[in-house]
């Protein structure tokens, strides 16, 4: 289904009004191919018909779901093992020696999809429950999507989403059979606040010991980065760890943070810099 | 040097299908049709990693995981349950019999190689 240079412009601004997501010439084949469900569900004929009705304004509904189609929400658990191994035995064990005397912990996993990153770091934590005995963790999971936020909320996985990355051990310890699907246990799924929030607002209150915003960035023009980067800055304490995916980097993207020699992968606050954030503000609404 | 997997399945098509996938990830494939041709390999020269079936005629992959367990071989392959078995009974037996990680069909190339990865083969 063809569709025309006008209407790619729409949707591409729209998606990046809302989300800060950059449409690139690569993924606009991605527009036919995530749109024809929409068109299907809808009876419009078109994808031009489907963003001239989004543009007239008059049912805000189509470009709810246009903006959803358009999401990827791509993830699954442990991604990047080697990653996850490094921040807990270098990150996290860091924190739990600089927290001893408080014992608490904040996390946040910033644009969390489904909730299978949260839920890795759940399972990280209560794979050593004497290490964690008597601490105070709290994990705060948050997406644009309102329908990736409540799948991660159910917590209930597919055959196919369950098994990637998943070690089949922790299957059996934290997830129960449900017909086709698995669910996470009971206990786990309240170690987990999700709730929706837009990357491009102000972060959710209070500060976050640790930020895993992985895979999330990638998609946002350097200014919006630039911004985002600095608004997670801002959540977080001056010895906060920030991770994110495999593929990422903060270098050269922003002068908030820098890297953790002592984490491979992970990021901390650069120790002198407040950075031009009111400047970086001030380029986008 | 490449790692090694041997393909356990009495299925010629499944055997071709993850051998196309394994060999995209660099490993030297062999094949077997059943548990005991895959135990005559292994005491040949032990593969890195078993990717085993659950059903199949002349030694079912549970029985060759038993069997394994008696062999003096001098270094174990790990092996993984690759099979349409996915009900929880059946995985827990995998694992009590000494299975490393497991499989449930149809799977696809990140699957299989971030359970490589979780054993140790990647
Ligand atoms: C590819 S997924 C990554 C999920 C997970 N963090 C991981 O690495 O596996 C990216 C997620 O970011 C979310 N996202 C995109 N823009 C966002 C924004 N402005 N604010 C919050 N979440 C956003 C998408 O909805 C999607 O679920």
């Amino acid at each position: 289904m063809e569709i025309s240079d006008g209407a790619v412009r729409v949707l591409a601004g729209l998606l990046t009004a809302r989300t800060g997501q950059q449409l690139s010439v690569g993924r606009r084949w991605r527009i036919e191919t995530a749109l024809r469900p929409l068109l299907l569900q809808h009876e419009i004929a078109t994808l031009d018909t489907l963003v001239g009705r989004i543009v007239s304004g008059a049912e805000p509904v189509l470009a709810d779901a246009a903006i959803e189609a358009l999401l990827n929400h791509e993830t699954f658990f442990f991604r990047d093992l080697a990653a996850f191994r490094q921040f807990e035995t270098l990150g996290l064990q860091r924190l739990h020696t600089a927290r001893a005397d408080t014992k608490r912990l904040r996390i946040w996993s910033a644009g969390c999809s489904t909730g299978q990153e949260a839920y890795t770091l759940a399972m990280i934590f209560a794979n050593r429950p004497d290490h964690w005995a008597d601490w105070s963790i709290e994990i705060v999971a948050t997406d644009l999507s309102p329908t990736a936020v409540a799948r991660a909320r159910a917590g209930r996985y597919s055959q196919f989403e369950i098994q990637r990355g998943l070690p089949v051990a922790q299957m059996l310890r934290c997830f129960d059979q449900q017909g086709d699907e698995w669910q996470v246990s009971s206990g786990l799924r309240d170690k987990v606040r999700f709730r929706v929030h837009n990357l491009l607002g102000v972060p959710p209150a209070g500060l976050f010991d640790a930020v895993l915003c992985r895979n999330v960035l990638l998609y946002f023009s350097a200014d919006v980065r630039g911004l985002v980067f600095g608004r997670i800055a801002s959540a977080m304490p001056d010895d906060g760890l920030l991770m994110l995916g495999a593929g990422e980097t903060v270098i050269g993207q922003t002068d908030r943070f820098v890297s953790d020699y002592e984490c491979r992968g992970c990021y901390r606050k650069r120790r002198d810099g407040s950075g031009p954030i009111a400047s970086q503000g001030s380029t986008l609404r | 040097m490449m790692k090694t997997c041997l393909v356990v399945d009495d299925s010629k098509v499944i055997r071709k299908v993850a051998r196309h996938i394994l060999e995209t990830l660099d490993f030297t494939v062999s094949e077997a049709g059943d548990g005991q041709e895959a135990l005559d390999a292994c005491r040949v020269g032990t593969p890195d990693v078993v990717l085993l079936d659950w059903n199949m005629p002349v030694m079912s992959g549970i029985e060759f995981l038993r069997a394994l367990g008696q062999e003096a071989l001098p270094q174990r392959p790990k092996v993984i349950f690759c099979t349409t078995e996915n009900g929880i009974a059946h995985i827990r037996a995998a694992i009590d019999a000494g299975a490393d990680e497991y499989v449930m069909k149809p799977f696809d190339r990140e699957t299989l190689q971030s359970k490589f990865e979780l054993v140790g083969v990647a």
